[in-house]
């Protein structure tokens, strides 16, 4: 299996969030996390991926084999984790291509690779920004910087496809996209990650998503635990009650 | 393990530290001369006689000396300087060579191992190392107190361009050198500017003539090596009508505990049309991590825009000194002519930093544009001081002005203290300011794309130092870029 979370409690300013989690997921399977609300969804993104201030108080969590609380952030980020921001984050001054490339290399040097050179990074980046249709302009501006919210997202989706992870936790990567932008960041998730050596963790509110992007399968979160895992018939039976009936 | 072996275990994982921090920090073992320790009218008397120099420098140094005993050091800057011993300090400081010095051939090989190791090309057919596609550069290499070696000679006097070490220039050039000595920055600007008047050892005189594009940039490179040991260097640049230069300056100094003064002057006047690009990478040893020792930094740097649309542009990266005090400003005289001033700042543990500009609008339809940029870490003290003054009869004046501070952590300080002195109503002035901190969200963002926080935080400085950095040649960028990571190491976690 890719990632075995076990028991996972979590507290954020000693508040506890995540109160007994277990979830696991093999690779070549896509999950989506659905649930209300404050129920603890990006929290258990950034418990994954290491954020300061998100304090595990018990629990364990092994990716492919290795203890992932052990671990940096970029150590996270070089064993293959990947986090898609529901907020991505502005950094002035510094463009994609030199973020992205900096990033890149600082993964490869981590697990022993040679460094990309310019124009082998530049190849990679053209293609994953065309296939997600955004312009080489777009990647030569600063990270984020006066991007739209829709830009943001499909950003996210770029960089993913530059750095190539075996995890992703995509956080509510759907949110402030319209319909045109959802299928081609949906169309480049299946493209990117639906592969056998490869998993996916969606977290998201709605089941639109889902239409491009059909999981294997789909958990519900509430307060702090899985509350009910069944397949994609989850995701519209959630949308058609809502939460409220399904979580208790 | 016995008491013993820990200490001494400790003392080497200390020692270890301290390079991994300054790798600039080693101290080479060269033969010196020394002037005796101290300073009076004997010093002044020493300096110029070591250098040959005609009676009338000798003379000069000397009315610089008597006035400098009637001053006292300035203290209307944020820093806090304990007092200064000039009596316990070596003026001049120079290593034994041979007489006189007719290639790179003769200088001493342990001196050209201490530029290697700093990877500062002094033999030509070298570029700066580790830069793909650079360009050749001259360089002015000064150790402690005297220039080694001026490269590229022949090269640049085909083109008519004088690059010479003071020393030489004053006998050389002699009416060159006397028509512009002291007229841009005072004998009697300011308590450092007129110490060093007095007992300047050496520095760099560049002279381009009318209508001649430097075929190279020019450099000097500054290392102070021997212990207690002051460095006044001075520079003189002269742009004749027409001419174009770009001039950098790179600084070292070996770790010590006790603190070494570094009050150089330099001077530079552009004539009609004439431009002189400056650029400064300041990494002089900055202290310890507790603030012990380092590089006082005090500097007159002044730029005479003297002919119409003249245009000096300076561009500094102050990585280094516990103190630094450092104004590099600009009179624009000329009609039309054009002040830029691009800095950044760092500043970390225990330095203080107290820098900015000053842009002197007299000619009509003068333009400055300030770019400052501070970046405050450990227990540090960072401050911008700008004056922008405009002469009653200046009409049409233009300056832009915009000052940002970083600061990292919540134990330093950044300060922005702005005057504005304006005579004329034409004039158009704008001051932005803003004060940020590296936030946890952009940290972590890099963080989960792969870098270590330390590179995390070496990308966010960079693009925030961005708009400055890349007014710097190509070269300088590189290495600055690096620095800044550097200079930023164990100040945030």
């Amino acid at each position: 299996m890719m990632l075995q979370i076990t028991n996972l409690h979590a507290t954020v300013a000693d508040k506890p969030i995540l109160k007994g989690l277990n979830l696991t997921l093999n690779a070549g399977e896509i999950h989506a996390i659905m649930g209300p609300n404050g129920a603890g969804k990006s929290t258990l993104g950034y418990v994954l991926s290491g954020r300061p201030g998100y304090e595990v108080t018990e629990g364990s969590v092994t990716f492919n084999g290795e203890d992932l609380l052990g671990m940096e952030p970029h150590e996270r980020a070089a064993a293959g984790l990947f986090l898609g921001f529901q907020y991505p984050v502005e950094i002035p001054g510094v463009s994609n291509v030199q973020f992205l490339r900096e990033a890149l290399n600082a993964q490869r040097q981590h697990r022993g690779e040679a460094p990309l050179s310019g124009a082998e990074f530049l190849k990679v980046a053209r293609e994953q920004a065309g296939a997600l249709g955004m312009d080489m302009d777009m990647l030569k501006r600063p990270v984020n910087v006066g991007f739209s919210g829709g830009e943001k997202k499909r950003n996210e989706m770029v960089q993913m496809g530059i750095i190539d992870p075996c995890l992703a936790i995509l956080d509510e990567t759907d949110s402030g996209l319209d319909i045109d932008a959802l299928r081609v960041v949906g169309d480049g998730i299946n493209r990117i990650m639906r592969k056998p050596d490869k998993t996916v963790l969606l977290i998201t509110h709605y089941q639109r998503l889902l239409d491009y992007v059909k999981p294997d399968f789909v958990h519900v979160l509430a307060d702090g635990r899985i509350t009910r895992t069944g397949g994609p018939e989850l995701a519209l039976e959630l949308e058609r009650e809502g939460y409220r009936e399904l979580a208790a | 393990m016995t008491d013993d072996s820990a200490i001494k275990d400790q003392a080497a994982w200390d020692a270890a530290d301290k390079v991994a921090d300054y790798e600039h920090g080693w101290s080479s073992d060269i033969e010196t001369d020394f002037a005796p320790k101290g300073l009076n009218e004997d010093t002044v008397r020493f300096i110029s006689a070591k250098k040959n120099e005609p009676e009338w420098m000798l003379e000069w140094r000397l009315k610089a000396f008597a006035m400098w005993k009637t001053m006292t050091p300035p203290d209307w800057a944020k820093l806090n300087v304990p007092p200064i011993d000039y009596q316990d300090a070596y003026y001049y400081a120079a290593p034994k060579a041979k007489p006189k010095l007719n290639s790179l051939d003769e200088v001493d090989p342990e001196i050209l191992r201490v530029y290697e190791k700093l990877g500062i090309p002094i033999a030509e057919q070298e570029v700066l190392a580790g830069v793909e596609g650079a360009r050749k550069v001259a360089v002015d290499a000064v150790f402690d107190s005297v220039s080694v070696a001026t490269t590229f000679r022949a090269e640049l006097e085909r083109a008519g361009v004088i690059f010479r070490s003071i020393s030489e220039a004053i006998k050389e050039y002699p009416e060159l050198v006397k028509k512009w000595l002291g007229k841009v920055v005072p004998m009697h600007d300011n308590y450092f500017a007129t110490l060093n008047c007095a007992v300047f050892s050496d520095g760099t005189f560049v002279y381009i003539p009318e209508g001649v594009r430097c075929p190279m940039e020019l450099s000097t490179y500054f290392r102070i090596n021997a212990e207690n040991t002051g460095q006044f260097e001075r520079t003189l640049i002269v742009a004749d009508k027409g001419s174009y230069v770009s001039y950098l300056e790179g600084c070292t100094a070996p770790m010590r505990d006790e603190n070494q003064l570094h009050a150089a002057v330099v001077e530079l006047v552009a004539l009609d049309d004439a431009e002189i690009k400056y650029s400064t990478v300041q990494n002089w040893y900055p202290g310890d991590a507790e603030g012990k020792g380092g590089i006082y930094n005090f500097v007159t740097k002044r730029a005479l825009c003297q002919g119409r649309n003249s245009k000096v542009s300076w561009t500094q990266v102050e990585t280094g000194s516990a103190v630094t005090w450092k104004y590099p400003s600009c009179v624009l005289n000329g009609e039309n002519s054009v002040g830029e001033f691009y800095s950044v700042a760092v500043t970390n543990n225990y330095q203080q930093a107290d820098t900015g500009t000053k842009m002197i609008h007299n000619g009509k339809g003068s333009r400055s544009t300030v770019v400052s940029k501070g970046i405050s870490a450990g227990h540090s003290n960072n401050t911008y001081r700008g004056l922008v003054r405009v002469a009653p009869n200046a009409e049409g004046v233009r300056n832009f002005t915009q000052c940002d501070s970083l600061l990292l952590g919540s134990l330093c300080g950044a300060h922005t203290v702005p005057y504005i002195e304006v005579r004329n109503p034409s004039a158009q002035i704008e001051h932005e300011a803003t004060t940020s901190k590296i936030s946890d969200d952009q940290l972590f963002y890099a963080m989960q794309r792969g870098l270590g926080q330390e590179e995390a935080v070496a990308l966010i400085v960079n693009g925030f130092a961005k708009e400055v950095l890349q007014q710097l040649p190509m070269e300088f960028a590189v290495e600055a870029q690096k620095l800044l990571g550097i200079s930023l190491e164990g100040s945030v976690g």
